[in-house]
């Protein structure tokens, strides 16, 4: 649980960094989190850190990215080339999903805030 | 006047300018948020263990119930004041992610339902995906080839 606490915090202190230090914005910061986690998830380094950390890891969106990277790995273990196109997205459908899904819902429910100032 | 010279004149005015942001106290700050969402998502974890759950699907159930909560947060106006207050601390774990696809979509309902709020849902989970799907089919071409 702690590990866990503190990994996360760290993540996201590189990523508080990274907004005060440098002009990236928000969405390129989630890009490059996404990239990262995916190549560290191939290269297999990330699973260690999800041992060690658990949700720590695998909340912030690096863990997104790892997540799909195992996905198609494992998917190209068993169907080999045909994997790389199905495993990733498969592994990680179930947040798409969600997000696509509540979205939408959400939209149909809540009224745009009033910008004030 | 040389442009060189007003660009770089203009560069050090902005920077004056600009509101000093405290770093020490937003790094503070998204690390105990960002810390604090990552053990509920450890204790949604824990639980889904309890009940049976295998490894996979406790990390799905902790996204969907994560992404859940930012949904609902972002659309009671609460998620924006925490964003404020933690900055990346509530960016960066999967409540970002929710949070970038639900605020356009409430944001842009005015202009329809097609084009506002199923397109401009993707301006920034759209670029995320990209660039995951596409390097995770890399890796697997990759190790398709090597491997």
């Amino acid at each position: 649980m702690l590990n866990c606490f503190i990994v996360g915090g760290v993540l996201c202190v590189i990523g508080q960094i990274l907004i005060d230090k440098t002009k990236l914005t928000p969405a390129r910061i989630l890009v490059l989190y996404v990239t990262v986690g995916t190549i560290l998830g191939g290269i297999g380094i990330y699973q260690k850190l999800i041992d060690f950390a658990g949700c720590g890891a695998t909340v912030p969106l690096t863990g997104f990215g790892a997540n799909l990277a195992k996905g198609a790995l494992e998917a190209v273990k068993e169907q080999g080339l045909l994997g790389a196109f199905i495993g990733g997205v498969k592994a990680s459908a179930g947040g798409i999903a969600a997000a696509v899904f509540f979205g939408y819902l959400a939209s149909l429910i809540a009224k745009p805030k009033i910008k004030k100032q | 006047m040389n442009p060189t010279d007003t660009s770089k004149e203009y560069g050090e005015y902005v920077k004056k300018k600009a509101p000093n942001s405290p770093i020490l106290k937003d790094c503070f700050n998204a690390f105990w948020v960002g810390g604090l969402i990552c053990s509920i998502g450890q204790l949604i974890f824990f639980y889904c263990k309890f009940k049976g759950l295998d490894q996979t699907a406790s990390s799905t159930v902790v996204s969907i119930c994560l992404i859940l909560i930012s949904v609902i947060l972002t659309s009671l106006n609460i998620f924006n004041r925490i964003g404020k207050f933690a900055g990346a601390g509530s960016l960066i774990p999967i409540t970002g992610f929710a949070n970038s696809i639900v605020s356009p979509s409430i944001e842009y309902k005015s202009e329809g339902y097609v084009m506002g709020v199923g397109a401009k849902m993707f301006t920034v989970a759209g670029p995320v995906l990209v660039y995951g799907i596409s390097a995770s089919v890399i890796i697997g071409i990759i190790a398709c080839l090597f491997i």
